[in-house]
């Protein structure tokens, strides 16, 4: 007995019910800051305003937006072959290595247009590097993906721990980091692009790495929808049966699919290394790698939805930065609230909504919902 | 008919666009056997949900016994007495038969009383309807004929005085059929009324009063079972002639082309499946398999096929071997002239998230034709599929269209364009007509038989005896794992329903 259940129009699918899940998030973090006893609006005022507000701010909000457009990027990947790749983090986390060896080791030489393709690869076959081992142990053994990637994230933050403090660090150094690349490794900021918008930019660091950002971005879409490996990575996705089926190796797509999905986390690393703080700290992924999940999630594992997602948890970032400022009862941790209530909403409960909101539509107009007819015109 | 057990009037639903059900009128006598047939999506089951309280007609009225009646859910069709036996069983396996009659009317926090009570009242039942079954059997180790009574007397159970099945005979043995028949037989002497819905013509034909007929959402013809004839059945249901019996000439063998030696295929479980199977397909010929479903006809289809490793024994392709204990891959023996149209096209032939041209060359999609470079070669696989969508006639004819909202007929075309027009030397066919309509099955015939005729060897999967009937030139038998009998077309259904049931095996072995 066919079930059914009826579909929507494309622009309520990618834009009502994101926009109204949104909305519900924001409401429950209204509460949240009036129980504190701020004005939500004031609150939301100058979340808006610290994000968007001058050129200054957009450019540190895009420079977030950037960490998580490659998190975000990476996790869609692999969900498009139905892996749940957790390790972004970690994969991230280690490509701060293969990213700061190039760096350190050419910045004295080399101007920065050779050192960056140099990097990128770099990074790229690190977070590859470290994605394979659970992609190879899910592949021949069975591991499952998600236990063994966050474990892995584990390991990368130790490994990262001892080489920043034992093997990186300058001597005489207190600060477990790296030195200070030289300008062959420091990437040129793209603040003069929202100067020729008029907007002012002092000091952000926005930097050509979200062009890069941008590009992988529109790389991830061809890949997926016009390439044959993405066919076979979205059939493996789709039905693992059906990939067997036509000859389509499971191992191979797990394996490839993993590798791409590290490597576009472990790109990831040359923002804050190369684009901003010029030296590699402890930490410096600061859970970027988790809210890729979010962000593929909300960008239904599409780029066109990942990047507006990506910019929006920017905009969480820097706003959020700038509201524990000027508001002294909102602390850091109840930005983090609100983030958590965003991807609550727009992840988790993504569907919750939509059984309602198809309802309204159906009683509308019938015909904007075209059911799964046998047969019917379709969409 | 004054007396009538369920009258429907007026009834109207639609999903969205979707009219599924238009100003149906249908009055079902008391103490009847009423067959529903139509093609799939003709709304049977939709007016059946209707009737059971799974959906809500959008305008109508529903009358059980003369009364008009409101029925929101399935507790109240309960109420008043309709009881529905599911096409898939709604059985907890690991309980009981007497824990799953009780199951939902379990009478209170403890469940001593209810039992006793249920094991009073289901010895009532069995003398009543003759239908014996050990009430503390557990569900799964019961034979599907056991599990389907267990449905009915559930519903019995329940106090249903109309009992609507649907497709009840899709899971049975010819000879668990006849008896589930003789049941219906008994339930209406009693004074039950039976609504039977499916797609067979020829049950129909066998054991209703009366016959109601659908398309396209409407109810378009009921008739008295006597005084109307398959072909006029089938007709109505699909609006012009078909041709039921597909002609075809004599067969013409050549070459062995597939070669199965002994093959040993397990199950994910680790059972044993196929138990040391041999025989040949040979060029020009069609090759029928029946048997009951779950009896390793798909477990022998998949491990020369590639899709599930075989545990011993040997498949020859026009003579060279393959690798069916090791690594074969679906995609060399394409390569090499096997074509397969798997059993399961939901999760294996087809991906239903797909548009139709991206299914059109699932497991095709690393010749070149399709590619340029690393990139897949669009114009040319939106070309190729209108091409092949124009020759099998798919409709809708959109190659972009969601491959889940074609009908299930169209959804086999897709799949069998894809296989057939790569001009294989073998081809392996499993259930090329489940769940496909009438005039689509017409056309899955023909296209089979055109093949052979093209001295390309066919092998066919089939729980449809009539289907292996009218299709095959050699049928092999296939029970417990083994073939355990051999016969030509001409073989009679109740020969080979003996084979299918094991019969002749167990004489042997005494």
């Amino acid at each position: 007995m066919s079930v059914p259940f009826a579909r929507l129009p494309r622009w309520v699918d990618y834009g009502l019910i994101p926009l109204v899940n949104l909305l519900v998030a924001f409401i429950v973090a209204g509460l949240v800051v009036l129980l504190v006893g701020e004005n939500p609006l004031r609150a939301a005022t100058i979340l808006f305003d610290g994000a968007f507000g001058s050129g200054q701010n957009i450019a540190y909000t895009l420079f977030y937006a950037t960490n998580f457009i490659f998190t975000g990027l990476a996790v869609a990947v692999a969900f498009h072959a139905g892996l749940f790749n957790i390790g972004g983090e970690g994969q991230a986390y280690i490509s701060g290595l293969g990213v700061s060896l190039v760096a350190l080791s050419l910045d004295a030489f080399l101007p920065w247009w050779v050192v960056f393709p140099l990097a990128i690869l770099g990074a790229a076959a690190t977070g590859a590097a470290w994605a394979f081992i659970p992609a190879y142990l899910q592949a021949k053994r069975g591991s499952h993906i998600v236990i063994t990637t966050i474990m892995f994230n584990f390991i990368a933050a130790s490994a990262m721990v001892y080489l920043l403090v034992d093997v990186l660090k300058p001597a005489g150094s207190m600060a477990p980091e790296t030195r200070t690349l030289l300008p062959g490794a420091q990437l040129p900021k793209l603040n003069w692009m929202l100067e020729s918008l008029g907007m002012s930019v002092r000091s952000a660091p926005l930097n050509v790495t979200f062009l890069l950002a941008l590009v992988m971005a529109v790389v991830v879409w061809a890949l997926v929808w016009r390439t044959r490996l993405g066919y076979e990575i979205r059939t493996f996705g789709f039905s693992p049966k059906a990939a067997r089926y036509a000859g389509i190796g499971h191992s191979r797509i797990i394996i490839v699919t993993m590798m791409i999905s590290g490597a576009l986390a472990g790109m990831m690393a040359l923002n804050p290394i190369m684009g901003d703080q010029h030296r590699m700290a402890l930490d410096f992924v600061a859970g970027a790698g988790f809210v890729g999940i979010a962000v593929a999630l909300m960008g239904r594992s599409h780029p066109a939805g990942i990047v507006p997602a990506a910019i929006l948890f920017g905009m969480l970032y820097q706003g959020g930065a700038e509201l524990a400022f000027e508001m002294p009862n909102i602390s850091r941790d109840m930005i983090v609230i609100i983030q958590g209530l965003v991807i609550l909403f727009a992840g988790a409960l993504e569907n919750m909504f939509r059984p309602t909101i198809q309802t309204i539509f159906a009683s509308f107009s019938p015909r904007s919902v075209g059911l799964p007819a046998a047969r019917g015109e379709g969409a | 008919m004054a007396d009538a057990a369920i009258e429907l009037i007026g009834i109207n639903k639609s999903f969205g666009a979707v009219h599924a059900n238009r100003d149906i009128h249908l009055e079902i006598p008391r103490g009847t056997i009423h067959g529903i047939v139509g093609e799939n999506g003709a709304g049977k089951s939709t007016l059946m949900s209707i009737l059971y309280g799974f959906y809500q007609a959008d305008s109508g009225e529903i009358r059980v016994g003369g009364k008009p009646t409101a029925i929101r859910t399935p507790n109240d069709a309960i109420a008043v007495g309709i009881g529905m036996v599911h096409q898939h069983f709604m059985l907890v396996e690991n309980f009981s038969v007497l824990e799953n009659i009780i199951l939902g009317a379990e009478g209170g926090a403890l469940l001593g009383g209810s039992i006793a009570r249920a094991r009073a009242e289901l010895a009532r039942l069995e003398r009543e309807y003759g239908l014996e079954v050990e009430p503390d059997a557990i569900i799964e180790e019961l034979p599907v004929g056991l599990q389907q009574r267990v449905e009915i007397l559930k519903a019995l159970y329940r106090g249903a005085e109309i009992l609507i099945l649907d497709e009840p005979t899709g899971v049975l043995t010819p000879a668990e059929a006849d008896h589930l028949f003789r049941i219906l037989g008994q339930l209406k002497e009693q004074g039950k009324t039976i609504v039977l819905i499916t797609h067979k013509l020829r049950e129909i034909m066998a054991i209703t009063d009366n016959v109601s007929v659908m398309r396209q959402g409407q109810m378009v013809a009921t008739r008295v079972t006597r005084q109307t004839t398959v072909e006029e059945l089938a007709e109505l249901m699909v609006g012009r002639r078909v041709l039921l019996h597909v002609e075809k000439g004599a067969a013409s063998p050549g070459e062995v082309k597939l070669a199965v030696r002994d093959l040993v295929v397990k199950d994910v479980r680790g059972v044993v499946m196929v138990e040391g199977v041999s025989f040949d397909v040979r060029a020009g010929e069609i090759v029928g398999i029946a048997g009951v479903a779950g009896n390793g006809q798909s477990e022998l289809i998949e491990a020369i096929c590639g899709t599930r490793r075989a545990v011993s024994g040997s498949v020859l392709l026009d003579g060279k071997p393959i690798d069916v204990t090791g690594n074969a891959d679906p995609g060399d023996l394409r390569d090499r002239g096997l074509a397969h149209v798997p059993e399961d096209r939901h999760h294996v032939g087809l991906v239903l998230a797909f548009e139709e041209a991206e299914n059109s060359i699932l497991g095709y999609h690393d010749d070149p034709r399709y590619l340029r470079g690393p990139f897949l070669d669009n114009d040319a696989i939106v070309a190729d599929a209108e091409d092949k969508i124009r020759k099998y006639d798919i409709r809708p004819g959109n190659p972009h269209l969601k491959t889940a909202n074609f009908s299930g007929g169209n959804q086999q075309k897709i799949v069998l364009a894809r296989e057939m027009e790569q001009d294989p030397g073998v081809l392996v066919v499993g259930q090329p007509t489940r769940g496909v309509d009438v005039g689509a099955i017409e056309f899955i015939h023909k296209r089979l038989i055109a093949m052979r005729d093209h001295g390309k060897a066919v092998l066919l999967i089939s729980v449809e005896l009539d289907e292996i009937r009218s299709l095959a030139d050699r049928i092999l038998v296939m029970f417990d794992g083994r073939i355990v009998g051999e016969r030509g077309p001409e073989a009679s259904e109740g020969e080979l329903g003996l084979l299918m049931a094991g019969i002749e095996k167990k004489e042997a072995a005494e």
